[in-house]
């Protein structure tokens, strides 16, 4: 292929390849069919490059597609892992539960810290722990908690199944009728979204912590009276589609990440590209839900 | 490895059972044809060295008979199951019979060797009793000679400890095929004398039928009845290691010649 276009990227601009080929001595009858011919090629090529990417970006989607469908069935017929999955969402909170308190209690100092000129300005000052807390629970507690984790737990899994891919591991657990998917994939995925809303659910008293301690080195206020002023401004929906959207969250890390690490190939130079592909990816669909979800959300307010 | 449990009576193939056999064979990855008309029948008890080049189709040969991979054309038949046609329940059923030894051994890194052991015996077998585990897992380990592995990791081991243990790993369902991917590469001599002397033991201790992907001679003589060479993705030169030295092949003569 690489050849074919250099060549044939020369013949594009005749005057340059004439220059660079010398052929002068041509006649110019045959010149211009060659030009054609060539012409007629380049199209060709690219159009049957054009054709095989489309391929493969079909036969990609149709993998995924297979991928979540499989999920889905395995997921909710027996036999169930309940033993692999309770040690998988042991071990993401446990991975991600230091990083997420360091990270919303930050979150929720700095946020509560940068909104109080503003409302002070306007006199609102009193407004603060329920802007702060609509703030947090709406949007930053769910995001940060999704992109910690999308990191975290997406590169873990990626890194993990594509190792055991390259390695032969998962052939060995399917010749030997264990059931890799169900094992492997299906337990880190249900693990991942019954996690996520559990983390978001913490991170958000984390950084309400953080924005608290804020809003008493302002004010004095007790700690009670920022708890009341903070339920009062939230209300069912808003915990709800947190919680929602958390869930969303885990399953698309868990799925994208699976899905990366269970298909890579080409050894170890895989393994790297699985878990970046799954961070990545991850960290993309987590913004992508997000938005999502606010728009569902605006269209039953 | 403990010699003394060897049984003595020879072993006798019998060639009234076939257990494996595969006609005309194909697979394509892209436009690459890997496997061209690759045609081999195992018998009862036969240990069969399938002899190649890097890179000729072996691992794909194989990955095929248990169903890993699925061909374009040609008939495979294992233990009377009609493989490509297999649904999964059924395709399940039949690798509880076939042990497969990997190329890189494939042992479970994130599991101790117990827990590699016992994998497959509480997902397939639902045998959870302690006590029935640990015989079963240190009978097993016993027949390759690494019981004192046991609560090690896999990382721990060397290659050949490894391979043992990949064996080990799938003996312990009782196989009636044991299938192995290069079980000598990357092994010293010494240390691939004595997985040759295993593959051996094991067929005459589990009356298995075997086909032993190989591209090193000493291997395939030391441990097969039969060899068939797979050369340019076609199988050919079906015989005793003797009978196809006598052939004067081109490219097999490059193999005896090294
Ligand atoms: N999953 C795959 N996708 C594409 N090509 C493959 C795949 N598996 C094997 N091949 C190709 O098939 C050929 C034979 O591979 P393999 O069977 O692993 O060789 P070997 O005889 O060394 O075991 C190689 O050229 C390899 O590139
Ligand atoms: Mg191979």
């Amino acid at each position: 292929m690489a050849v074919v276009w250099t060549r044939t990227n020369g013949e594009i601009f005749p005057q340059l390849s004439n220059i660079i080929f010398d052929r002068s001595h041509q006649k110019p009858h045959t010149r211009s069919t060659t030009h054609n011919m060539l012409l007629a090629r380049v199209l060709l090529t690219s159009l049957k490059s054009f054709c095989m990417k489309l391929t493969k970006a079909l036969t990609n989607v149709a993998t995924i597609y297979r991928f979540v469908v499989r999920f889905f069935k395995e997921a909710i017929f027996p036999p169930y892992e309940w033993r692999e999955l309770l040690n998988q969402c042991f071990t993401i909170g446990n991975k991600s539960l230091f990083l997420i308190t360091f990270t919303c209690f930050l979150a929720g100092i700095v946020f509560t810290k940068q909104s109080q000129p503003s409302l002070a300005s306007f006199g609102a000052e009193s407004w603060l722990p329920s802007l702060v807390s609509q703030g947090v629970i709406r949007s930053l507690g769910p995001l940060i908690t999704g992109l910690i984790c999308a990191g975290k737990l997406g590169s873990n899994m990626g890194a993990e199944l594509g190792s055991m891919q390259v390695t032969e591991q998962i052939d060995a657990m399917e010749v030997s009728g264990t059931r890799p998917f169900s094992y492997l994939v299906v337990t880190r995925v249900l693990a991942a979204t019954l996690m996520l809303p559990l983390l978001v659910m913490y991170a958000d008293g984390v950084a309400l912590l953080g924005s608290f301690i804020m809003v008493n080195s302002f004010n004095d206020s007790s700690l009670v009276l920022f708890f009341n002023e903070v339920t009062a401004s939230i209300n069912y929906i808003d915990v709800t589609s947190s919680i929602v959207k958390a869930a969303l969250f885990g399953f698309a890390i868990g799925i994208i990440s699976c899905y990366a690490g269970y298909h890579s190939e080409n050894g170890t130079t895989g393994v790297g590209k699985a878990a970046n592909t799954a961070v990545v990816a991850s960290m993309i669909f987590i913004f992508i839900i997000d938005l999502i979800v606010l728009q569902s959300l605006n269209l039953i307010r | 490895m403990n010699t003394e449990t060897i049984p003595s009576e020879s072993n006798v193939i019998d060639k009234t059972q076939r257990v494996i056999e595969i006609r005309n064979l194909e697979k394509s990855f892209g436009d690459r044809r890997v496997l061209n008309k690759v045609n081999l029948e195992v018998f009862a008890r036969e240990n069969l060295a399938v002899l190649g080049r890097s890179g000729s189709g072996k691992s794909v040969l194989i990955k095929c008979i248990v169903g890993l991979l699925k061909p374009d054309s040609g008939v495979i038949q294992v233990l009377g199951y009609d493989v490509p046609s297999l649904s999964a329940a059924e395709l399940n059923e039949l690798r509880l019979q076939v042990g497969f030894s990997f190329q890189g051994s494939a042992l479970y890194d994130s599991m101790s060797i117990r827990q590699n052991l016992e994998f497959p015996l509480k997902r397939n077998l639902g045998i959870f009793d302690k006590k029935e585990l640990d015989d079963k897992i240190m009978t097993s380990l016993k027949e390759v000679g690494l019981e004192h592995t046991v609560d090690q990791k896999p990382a721990e081991l060397s290659g050949g400890m490894k391979k043992r243990i990949g064996i080990a790993r799938t003996l312990i369902l009782k196989p009636k095929i044991m299938l192995y991917d290069e079980p000598t590469s990357g092994l010293d001599p010494v240390t691939a004398a004595e997985i040759n002397e295993l593959i051996l033991e094991v067929r005459d201790r589990y009356h298995t039928a075997s086909i032993i992907i190989t591209h090193d001679i000493s291997c395939a003589r030391q441990t097969s009845d039969r060899i068939v060479a797979l050369i340019n993705g076609e199988s050919k030169l079906n015989g005793t290691f003797e009978e196809l030295k006598a052939t004067h092949d081109e490219e097999l003569e490059r193999f005896f010649n090294y």
